[in-house]
């Protein structure tokens, strides 16, 4: 396994979670670095979505911690309120079963996202109501972030559509750019690739190297299609029965024989024959 | 289409026999109290008539329903014809059934040729046109003919005091809809608000001698405070269970109006309230001391609807208010975090919402502009009572608001028209009245089941909007 390079971006150690008998993350740490894409997999009912409900505050971690370095100081994720991990922490995420706000328009998701800026911009809205200048600038710079990333997921012509009306794939790449118009320090994704075409697929692929390289956010997902994992990300972690059996490389995991074994169901002998 | 008519039949002669099931101890017959005890009073043949009607009548609406518009047109044609005929039948009402049954079966026959009709005229391109400037304009035009309305003709003491009335409620479905409409939180106790802005002026007015304008905000303040108190234990629920706990709320306050009555005066309520002043002026016919009356301050003969006029274009400009700050506050960060809320709630989190704050926000800002009308309430009447705040105008408030089309506010000023202005109009119809608004708003929902205008303007756009793209 390749020593960890650099500080860490989230730090989590020893993430347990239990609902009254069934433990359904085991004592799984792992570290997710800035510039760089983590990939968490595992057969089905492993604990992936709870270890990212967990993250994002949406359940509350029996045991363990879970630390996020921003720039100047560290969260304590298991510490904050659902929303403060988005507004202060800045991790935002995306689900499993879309879920974007499918009667405004998809120029108005993006705003939405952006609610923390604005509202303080709008003097939380007096100054909006009065209509200041302030307000009208900041108001400005949110639609032109929001026109940057519409530009960038090809959605620019039905800015002004209701996002609910959109195609399956659209409505997918929507949802990380609202994510993204959070500016976050880091972006959970929750099977963005499921029921994605192989073309959409691949261009998923170019959209999130492209938020790891170009906005240097780091990126955690949870993905069953391998060629997303195996070609983009540059760490894997392999989780089963809520615990992780492997960590490291996608080469190296691909290889790995407890992985194999999780995915196979076969026993070491009938993999190495 | 011939082959579906034995189920059609079937089904008709199914809705017959429920009818007449029902009908028949509701109808059928009828205890008479003869001295010595009771005995029965029998109206089978009405049952009987209303039952053969039911028959039809369903019989139509299947035969529309499967495409056969000409002879659900002829039998509905029929029904009218047997509903104005000299024939006897045993009341008068019955022949209003029929025929009124006829009407409903004509226009149902005749409903997609008119949808056809009226969609091909919108595509047309003066259609466009129009339906691009009405949109555009009809707000205005509307405001217009609300503010010239007191010197036109029509403007009588009746028509004034209806104008008063269906303003009131523009007003208070303006300020529901922030929290049904756009935040998404059913409300069932909306009229608790009304009530706390009414008894604040009543009381502040009473006992310390303040006036309206002085009162104004601060009965909008305690209004709103109200609302984020009823707000706090409600931030978890949602639907059916936040409209059970608010339906409570309403309740409670009422009860508590009714029973305090060290405070309130209980049932007996609370009168001589002053009503608005003008510039300091009062609108009596004699000035307490110290006081003038407007009529001696502007040198104008006396007329008592002057008064009147003077409500109602302060009615109209507090409406209009809370249409300004809905429409401003819809474009902020905080009305699009209302709507987000309304969408989903989950998703907000996750944005970094503080769904809290947000809900709170909508609960208070509904409050306060239920507070302002409540205290223009208290000021017109001069007399409040318990009896004002009942379920009932929750109801009719909530009404207005889904009739109108959730977050509309267009939709909520023909809403209220409709649902205020015709039952007052149509009191010459005496019992059947409520009958034929209850009607009236079965037959909207039927036909336009979003309510009156379902289009949603976004708050904002990136591209100018598409000639002819929006309806």
């Amino acid at each position: 396994m390749n020593a960890p390079q650099g500080p860490p971006l989230i730090d989590v150690e020893h993430l347990t979670m239990r609902f009254g008998g069934l433990l359904a993350v085991d004592d799984v740490s792992f570290v997710a670095r800035p510039h760089e894409i983590t990939a968490i997999i595992g057969p089905n009912g492993a604990g992936k979505t709870t270890v990212f409900n967990c993250i994002t505050g949406f359940y509350k971690p029996t045991i363990g911690r879970l630390t996020l370095r921003g720039g100047d100081r560290d969260y304590l994720l298991e510490r904050m309120q659902g929303h403060e991990i988005g507004q202060r922490a800045k991790v935002a995420r995306t689900f499993q079963n879309i879920r974007l706000f499918p009667g405004m328009t998809v120029l108005e998701n993006l705003m939405v996202a952006q609610h923390n800026k604005l509202m303080h911009a709008s003097g939380w809205s007096v100054f909006g109501l009065l209509g200041l200048r302030r307000y009208r600038k900041a108001e400005e710079e949110g639609v032109e972030l929001a026109r940057g990333w519409l530009e960038r997921i090809a959605l620019i012509d039905d800015a002004d559509r209701p996002a609910g009306e959109l195609p399956y794939g659209a409505q997918r790449r929507l949802e990380i750019a609202r994510a993204m118009c959070t500016e976050p320090r880091l972006l959970c994704l929750d099977e963005p690739a499921a029921g994605l075409n192989p073309h959409e697929s691949a261009a998923l692929n170019q959209l999130l190297v492209s938020i790891r390289d170009r906005d240097g956010v780091g990126v955690l997902l949870i993905e069953h299609d391998m060629s997303v994992v195996m070609n983009i990300s540059d760490h894997v972690v392999v989780l089963d029965y809520g615990r992780k059996i492997a960590e490291g490389p996608p080469a190296e995991v691909q290889r790995d024989p407890a992985v194999i074994r999780a995915y196979l169901g076969t026993d070491d002998e009938a993999v190495d024959g | 289409m011939a082959a579906r008519l034995p189920s059609m039949l079937k089904d008709a002669g199914l809705t017959a026999f429920v009818a007449a099931a029902l009908g028949i101890f509701v109808v059928g017959f009828r205890t008479v109290d003869i001295g010595r005890g009771l005995t029965f009073d029998y109206h089978l043949v009405d049952l009987a008539v209303a039952v053969v009607t039911i028959f039809f009548g369903r019989l139509g609406l299947s035969l529309a329903a499967n495409g056969l518009r000409w002879p659900a047109m002829v039998l509905g044609a029929a029904m009218i014809a047997a509903g104005a005929s000299p024939l006897q039948l045993p009341s008068g009402f019955l022949h209003w059934f029929v025929a009124l049954g006829g009407v409903l079966l004509v226009i149902r026959g005749a409903w997609p040729w008119a949808n056809d009709a009226m969609s091909a005229a919108a595509r047309s391109p003066t259609g466009v046109v129009l339906g691009r400037a009405g949109a555009k304009w009809s707000g205005w035009l509307l405001l217009a003919a609300a503010v010239v309305m007191p010197f036109t003709p029509f403007g009588d003491q009746k028509t004034m005091d209806l104008g008063v009335l269906i303003l009131t409620y523009v007003m208070l479905g303006w300020g529901l809809n922030i929290v049904v409409g756009l935040a998404g939180l059913l409300d069932l106790g909306y009229v608790a608000f009304y009530a706390v802005g009414a008894y604040s002026y009543a009381l502040l007015s009473t006992h310390y001698g303040l006036g309206f304008w002085t009162v104004l905000p601060l009965a909008g303040m305690m209004a709103a405070a109200f609302g984020v108190m009823l707000g706090f234990p409600v931030l978890r629920l949602r639907g059916d269970y936040l409209a059970i706990v608010t339906l409570g709320f309403g309740e409670i306050i009422r009860l508590v109006l009714l029973n305090w009555f060290d405070l309130t005066n209980g049932p007996a309520g609370i009168g001589s309230i002053p009503g608005p002043t003008l510039f300091g002026a009062v609108f009596a016919e004699t000035a307490p001391e110290g006081k003038e009356t407007v009529w001696e301050m502007l040198g104008i003969p006396f007329s008592g609807i002057h008064r009147l006029i003077f409500l109602y274009y302060i009615i109209l400009l507090l409406a209009l208010i809370t249409n300004l700050f809905t429409q401003r506050m819809r474009r902020l960060p905080v009305g699009r975090a209302w709507e987000a809320l309304r969408e989903d709630e989950t998703a907000c989190r996750a944005l970094g919402i503080n769904p809290t704050n947000t809900k709170l926000t909508a609960f208070a800002v509904g409050a306060m502009f239920a507070g302002f009308a409540g205290s223009f309430f208290a000021a017109k009447q001069r007399f409040i009572s318990p009896e004002s705040f009942v379920f009932i105008e929750s109801a009719i408030i909530l009404a207005i608001v889904v009739l109108g089309g959730m977050g509309s506010q267009i939709g909520v000023v023909l809403a209220a028209v409709l649902l205020i202005g015709l039952p007052e109009w149509f009191r010459d119809l005496g019992n059947y009245r409520m009958l034929t608004f209850g009607l009236a708003m079965v037959v909207i929902m039927v036909f336009r089941p979003r309510g009156l205008v379902a289009h949603r303007e976004p708050s904002l756009r990136l591209h100018p909007a598409k000639p002819g793209g929006g309806r």
